[in-house]
């Protein structure tokens, strides 16, 4: 199993968000999380990430079997964990290109290798660059200043195929999206699917999983998680709505 | 209003050598250049050495500095032995014509002044007061305000060597000027320099200054620049700091525009105990332009004081200040900008920016933008910002694998950017962006950028200046 979250429990200045997660993943497989607002879903994707606001209180993560929430964030993406931020930041006079070098070259260090070489490392940009149709030159733009929102996720994307992770949480990466934009972050998530990494999803509609195709949803809600089901559990709540799970309760 | 007793060790000792040195002070004065010297000595004897309980010292401490003990000197050095090695600045394919300075006095291989075709003057200050007192006459503290404090009066008192660069009418001087200042004794040492750059109507002058110590000892540097830029002139100005911990720099620069001048200045603050920089700009014309920037990185205890008091007297001017800086342990720094626009002064675009990150709850910085606005159409605005590393910025970056330290370095680099990008000439630029990350990650030792090639401190160390280079 590659991620197994058991009884996750979290809170922001004393406030419990997550109130008992549970959670597992196969390698190969791709989860869907969906969930009215304010329910917990970027809170699970912060917390797998490591993002420092939240306490976890209870519970536990274990990651290929070792224990994730010992890990300091940079060396959760070294083993391979890639948050798509919901709202990617803007990180003005850091170019995309020393960014991303420096993020290769950390990971790589991680794993006791040498520095990428100049060469394979601007090849390797050009290729992921067209995977997500980025057309513009990164090499001195700042890390997503002055991108459009669909700029801002592609590159999302476009890190996400730079840093080969292996199990990615893409945290509404749909939002803001026009139908255009949207097919081409969704095609790059395909293309980089392989039977040794996952996807967890996370969304508010069922409209992008048209797009990337989930072996499981889980519906969550108040901090819990649910409902689980396949692919036509999305379909079911699209036409029945949020209400029909707080009924059901 | 002044309440506290303004009497220190170093003030008496100044006043009594005005007296002891006067056949010295005066040697190379011609009687109105030493009659502004006794008048501004009368100001300092009103006004002392500047305290806190001015304005514009509010926040900067010297008492210590003041209590010390220094040497003085008021004649040049016999003869500096074998000095035609390792004088040269390591700053790859940057091409400046050097001028150096050791210890307050002009350093040459060759003749104290020199004299182009084109009819540019470049050399020592002590030299053009005796060979071009008409020029020093017309503008010899006619910029620097003896009022404005003690450190400007005493030394137009009491400066004798410094540069004198003199830019006819209509020259483009494509090569930058390099003005190196090396403090090396090994004793404490009080210097006062004076510097004096003319640059004629039309014509162009890049000026890269760089203030570097070398040993350890302790020391006092007063230096006043005034700087004329006649009409339609251009000046680009960018002054280095890199100085020891025990190093205290009194910087004060005095620009004096003409109509339609522009000047862009740049200080580059990577070093040194307390570093006191006032730039103080006059724009006399209409259509002038004014540029002001400056990065400052301190850790540890320095302190670092940056006054921009921009007066815009006629309509159309253009000033503009941006000052960041970067304050770790226990540093301290202090932002006082200050805009005047005077009545007459319709159409005044003015801006005033500064912006600090603390990298500690002990890092302080005080800042204080100002406007004084008297015309009623302008454009102005003015703000300061005292923050932390942004914590999102730093999430968003360690969630790609990079660590907490480098993340940091990043983010660090990125904020100092913004002023390095601001300068134009190349070379130096690179050489200062290298800088940056080095001092950023705690490497740049003052030894770094000094331009003597000595990475021993502990050896004999002789002054082997290859005069080639200057």
């Amino acid at each position: 199993m590659l991620l197994n979250i058991k009884n996750l429990h979290a809170s922001i200045n004393g406030k419990e968000i997550l109130k008992g997660v549970n959670l597992e993943v196969n390698k190969g497989e791709v989860h869907a999380i969906m969930g009215p607002n304010g329910t917990g879903k970027s809170t699970l994707a912060s917390v797998i990430a490591g993002r420092e606001v939240f306490d976890v209180t209870k519970g536990e993560i274990l990651y290929n079997g070792k224990n994730l929430l010992e890990m300091p964030i940079e060396a959760r993406a070294s083993e391979g964990i890639f948050l798509g931020f919901q709202y990617p930041v803007e990180i003005p006079g850091v170019s995309m290109t020393n960014f991303m070098r420096t993020a290769v070259n950390e990971q790589r260090k991680y794993h006791g290798l040498d520095p990428i070489p100049s060469g394979e490392f601007l090849r390797m940009m050009e290729e992921k660059k067209k995977m997500v149709e980025i057309t513009a030159k990164l090499t001195n733009r700042s890390v997503n200043e002055g991108f459009s929102g669909g700029e801002k996720k592609k590159n999302e994307i476009f890190q996400m195929a730079m840093l080969n992770p292996t199990l990615s949480v893409l945290d509404e990466t749909d939002s803001g999206l026009d139908i255009d934009a949207l097919r081409i972050v969704a095609n790059g998530v395909n293309k980089l699917r392989s039977p040794e990494n996952s996807t967890i999803v996370i969304t508010h509609y069922q409209r992008l999983l048209d797009y990337i195709v989930p072996d499981f949803v889980h519906v969550l809600f108040e901090g819990r998680i649910v409902k689980s089901g396949g692919k036509e559990l999305a379909l079911e709540l699209e036409s029945k709505g949020y209400e029909w799970i707080k009924e059901s309760l | 209003m002044r309440t506290e007793n303004t009497s220190f060790p170093l003030s008496d000792k100044l006043i009594n050598d005005f007296e002891v040195y006067q056949s010295d002070i005066k040697q190379n004065d011609t009687e109105k250049i030493y009659n502004i010297r006794k008048l501004a000595f009368a100001d300092f004897l009103k006004q002392g050495l500047p305290t806190q309980t001015l304005e514009n010292w509010r926040n900067t401490n010297l008492t210590d500095v003041y209590n010390e003990t220094y040497n003085h000197y008021y004649q040049s050095p016999e003869k500096i032995e074998d000095i035609d090695k390792i004088f040269q600045c390591n700053v790859p394919h940057l091409n400046t014509l050097m001028l150096a300075s050791l210890n307050g006095w002009y350093v040459s291989k060759d003749e104290a002044l020199t004299k182009l075709a084109n009819g540019v003057i470049y050399g020592s200050f002590a030299a053009a007061l005796l060979e071009y007192p008409e020029i020093i006459e017309k503008h010899f503290a006619k910029y620097a305000d003896n009022a404005k404090n003690g450190f400007t009066a005493i030394n137009t008192a009491m400066a004798l060597d410094g540069f004198f660069i003199y830019i006819p009418d209509n020259v483009e001087v494509k090569q930058p000027i390099q003005i190196v200042n090396i403090i090396h004794h090994d004793k404490n040492i009080c210097l006062q320099s004076r510097n004096l750059i003319i640059v004629g109507k039309n014509s162009k002058l890049t000026l890269i200054h760089c203030d570097d110590s070398y040993n350890h000892q302790k020391s006092l540097s007063n230096t006043v620049s005034e700087i004329f830029i006649d009409e339609n002139a251009s000046f680009d100005h960018y002054k280095m700091q890199n100085v020891n911990n025990a190093s205290t720099l009194i910087n004060s620069s005095f620009f004096h525009l003409e109509r339609n001048a522009r000047i862009c200045s740049n200080g580059l603050s990577l070093n040194g105990g307390i570093l006191k920089n006032d730039n103080y700009v006059m724009m006399d014309g209409e259509g002038c332009e004014t540029n002001i920037y400056g990065l400052y990185l301190m850790d540890r205890k320095q302190h670092i004081d940056n006054l921009v008091h921009v007066e815009h007297l006629h309509p159309n001017c253009y000033s503009n200040e941006l000052y960041k800086g970067i304050l770790d342990d226990t540093a301290s720094g202090v932002f006082n900008g200050h805009v005047i626009v005077h009545k007459d002064a319709q159409k005044t675009n003015a801006f005033q920016k500064n912006k600090n990150i603390l990298l500690t709850d002990k890092a302080k910085v005080n800042s204080k933008p100002f406007l004084e606005i008297y015309a009623d159409d302008v454009k102005c605005s003015h703000g300061a910002t005292v923050g932390q590393l942004d914590t999102e910025a730093m999430f968003y970056i360690r969630s790609r694998g990079i660590g907490e330290h480098n993340a940091k370095m990043l983010l660090m680099y990125a904020f100092a950017d913004e002023i390095i990008q601001k300068i134009s000439v190349e070379a130096l630029r690179y050489r200062v962006e290298d800088m940056v990350k080095k001092r950023l990650r705690g490497e740049l030792s003052v030894c770094d950028q000094c331009v003597l090639h000595c990475s021993h401190p502990e050896k004999e160390f002789n002054f082997e200046i290859d005069m080639t280079k200057v």
